[in-house]
């Protein structure tokens, strides 16, 4: 392989390394601040993907049902804390596991009333449609280097909004210690409840951004469940860091594997992750 | 004028059995059709596309199969495979069906026809194209109406080495059925003096594709032959495009790569496949189908509803030859075997094994279509290989 294919492989890797960092940041928030093992993280992906594909197609422009979609899944985040998760906190990871895992099936029977069993492609905005070329005979989508900008902008943002503001003070002091800042008189559960809207925001604006690529389809969640949690595992519970690096790791790792060793191509992912915790059983980085 | 009170009783008990009479010799006369095919998941429309087309034939002949009123029972096998030894069983010993119709997806297809062989039981499979059941696993009382993954993929080989490709590179999902799309693609194309260069296969059903995407750039076959199916071709047929490819290197598959997908995007324009059906067929009988089956459910057919249909119509032509007793089980099979069926396809008849003899055309993708480009193999058989009967 020459070196151009090689370098090509590595913006393969990265490209898809960002997004996945992008769906698994609200994963690591939820679960590091809230304590929540969220099984539906992947069903939020979903939801945002399919509002993508209604929106989109009912407005005509990808942008103005990303910015509805964004506003719906944020509301959707709220309700949920409010009615259910509140009630987990106290309770132990088999019930936040059977509840979760109850969302699953209900988010996807409700696609499946709401919209339909259908495989729906999004177009790419037109703005955005073309290709580079890079090679003699390959090119590279405009709207994949798109995506991997904005995934590392939002996670500039991430940074700045936890470590920069005073939400990120109260979100750090409320995932190391819920009753001293409760007894501070800080409103802990309000904080609770935007970190678990932010965490389903953040899921669904993937689904919405990525639909144009991934294409939508009924059960598209639980792939991408999966392979979340292998990166908030290696990049240690909580630490959005952690996320960014293990989901980069992840994304090389699975790019060259596929290149390489195309007979084990589902396994070196899994490979990688058991030496990493053998390493470091904590992940990557602890806290966020 | 009074009647003794024995007679009364008497014409009371008659006119009740002369009410009674007629049903019992309705029921008697009813074939009862277990549909056994997926209704909720991924396959359902293709679950319901073949009901339609199934039922779309009874209602022509007026409710009636081979002169015979038909009694439906259904169940959703929900494409899994766990499930289907119970929910075959159900059909055939608790709802005492005569025929099985089902199914889509192959494993659940297996499991049929192994409880249908264990009861000795008729079973009309519909799509499921895993190639043992008509080679190694082939049985008297298995038909299939719709194809093999030999048949296209096979064909396809010699017309991508006719239309003067030397080197192919293939990519498939590395399961059952790309696995035998692509051995049959080999097979054709070496044969005809081509070279596969690389076969590359993903983990069924991922859709991460740029890596090898990448890949095929770098090593430059004259041809690229893929199978993919509903979500992930779509995606893959997306993805080769914007990868720029598709204008440097063409891209071929079996028919399904490009079947239930097409939304009239760029994308998919001009790709080539192989299938027993067709969009824009010259022949009367489509044109009839298409304008009845869209009269009836407000919807396009496609080859899945061929496929309900030809089954409906299959076994027509057996319960006709038995006037509708099905307990001439040989007699029954033996006008099957020799039905030749005027399918939308065009002419259909069955092999020996049970699988269908028919026409493969060459389809390109124009708008949202698959464009019949023309025969590329008449009347083809699948070789059976494995099969004894």
């Amino acid at each position: 392989m020459d070196l151009a294919s090689l370098l090509i492989q590595l913006l393969n890797g990265v490209q898809y390394g960002l997004l996945l960092f992008l769906v698994a940041s609200g994963l690591t928030l939820v679960f590091g601040i809230m304590g929540i093992i969220n099984l539906a993280h992947g069903s939020f992906y979903m939801v945002g993907a399919y509002m993508a594909f209604v929106f989109a197609s009912a407005t005509g422009s990808l942008l103005a049902g990303v910015v509805l979609g964004i506003g719906l899944s944020v509301a959707l985040g709220m309700l949920l804390e409010w009615t259910l998760f509140a009630r987990l906190y106290q309770r132990d990871h088999l019930d936040q596991v059977l509840l979760t895992y109850g969302l699953i099936l209900v988010l996807e029977e409700l696609r499946s009333i709401l919209v339909d069993n259908d495989v729906h492609g999004v177009p790419v905005p037109p703005m955005l449609a073309g290709s580079i070329p890079l090679t003699a005979n390959l090119s590279y989508p405009v709207y994949r280097l798109f995506l991997s900008g904005v995934c590392l902008v939002i996670g500039g943002l991430m940074y700045l909004l936890i470590q920069r503001t005073r939400l990120g003070m109260m979100i750090r002091a409320g995932a190391s210690n819920r009753e001293m800042v409760q007894s501070l008189g800080l409103n802990i559960k309000l904080v609770y409840r935007l970190v678990f809207a932010l965490g389903v925001a953040l899921a669904a604006f993937a689904g919405m951004i990525a639909a144009p690529v991934s294409s939508v389809y009924p059960g598209m969640g639980t792939h991408v469940l999966i392979i979340c949690l292998v990166v908030v595992v290696m990049g240690g519970i909580g630490s959005v860091r952690g996320a960014l690096l293990a989901a980069l790791l992840i994304g090389i790792v699975d790019t060259f594997g596929r290149v390489f060793l195309p007979q084990a191509a589902g396994v070196v992912v899994y490979l990688v992750m058991a030496a990493v915790l053998l390493w470091r059983p904590e992940g990557l980085f602890r806290s966020i | 004028m009074t009647m003794p009170r024995s007679s009364r009783l008497l014409a009371v008990l008659a006119a009740g059995a002369a009410l009674l009479l007629p049903a019992a010799t309705l029921a008697a006369s009813k074939v009862r059709v277990g549909l056994m095919l997926p209704y909720t998941g991924t396959y359902a429309g293709l679950g319901n596309n073949i009901t339609n087309g199934f039922k779309l034939f009874v209602e022509e002949n007026g409710g009636k199969l081979g002169g015979s009123e038909v009694e439906y029972f259904t169940v959703d096998d929900e494409s899994d495979p766990a499930k289907a030894p119970d929910n075959a069983s159900k059909l055939i010993k608790r709802d005492k069906v005569d025929v099985l119709v089902g199914t889509v997806h192959s494993g659940v297809a297996m499991a049929m026809a192994k409880v249908a062989r264990d009861n000795n039981s008729l079973l009309i499979n519909p799509n499921a194209g895993a190639a043992e059941l008509t080679g190694a696993l082939c049985s008297p009382n298995h038909f299939r109406t719709s194809f093999t993954m030999w048949q296209s993929s096979h064909t396809m080989g010699k017309v991508a080495a006719a239309q003067g490709k030397k080197t192919a590179v293939t990519f498939t999902w590395g399961y059952a059925a790309g696995n035998e799309a692509v051995e049959a693609f080999k097979e054709g194309f070496e044969a005809a003096g081509g070279k596969v260069v690389k076969a590359m296969t993903l983990p069924f059903p991922q859709v991460e594709f740029q890596s090898y995407l990448t890949e095929i750039a770098a090593l430059k076959p004259d041809m690229v032959f893929s199978f993919f199916s509903g979500g992930g071709a779509r995606k893959y047929l997306a993805d080769y495009a914007a990868a720029g490819l598709k204008a440097k290197i063409p891209l071929y598959g079996p028919g399904f790569l490009t079947e239930g997908v097409l939304d009239g995007s760029e994308a998919a324009q001009g790709v080539q496949t192989t299938l027993h059906y067709a969009d824009g067929l010259d022949n009367a009988k489509d044109k009839a189908f298409r304008a009845a089956y869209l009269k009836a459910f407000k919807a396009e057919p496609d080859v899945f509803s061929v496929q309900g249909y030809d089954a409906a119509q299959l076994l027509a032509a057996g319960l006709a030859a038995v006037k509708g007793d099905t307990s001439k089980r040989k007699e029954m099979i033996a006008a099957m075997e020799g039905a030749r069926l005027e399918s939308p396809r065009g002419k259909m008849s069955l092999s020996k094994a049970h699988n269908p003899v028919n026409d493969i055309y060459l389809r390109k993708v124009e708008g949202k279509l698959n464009k019949m480009v023309n025969v590329a193999a008449p009347a083809l058989a699948d070789p059976a290989r494995g099969c004894k009967m």
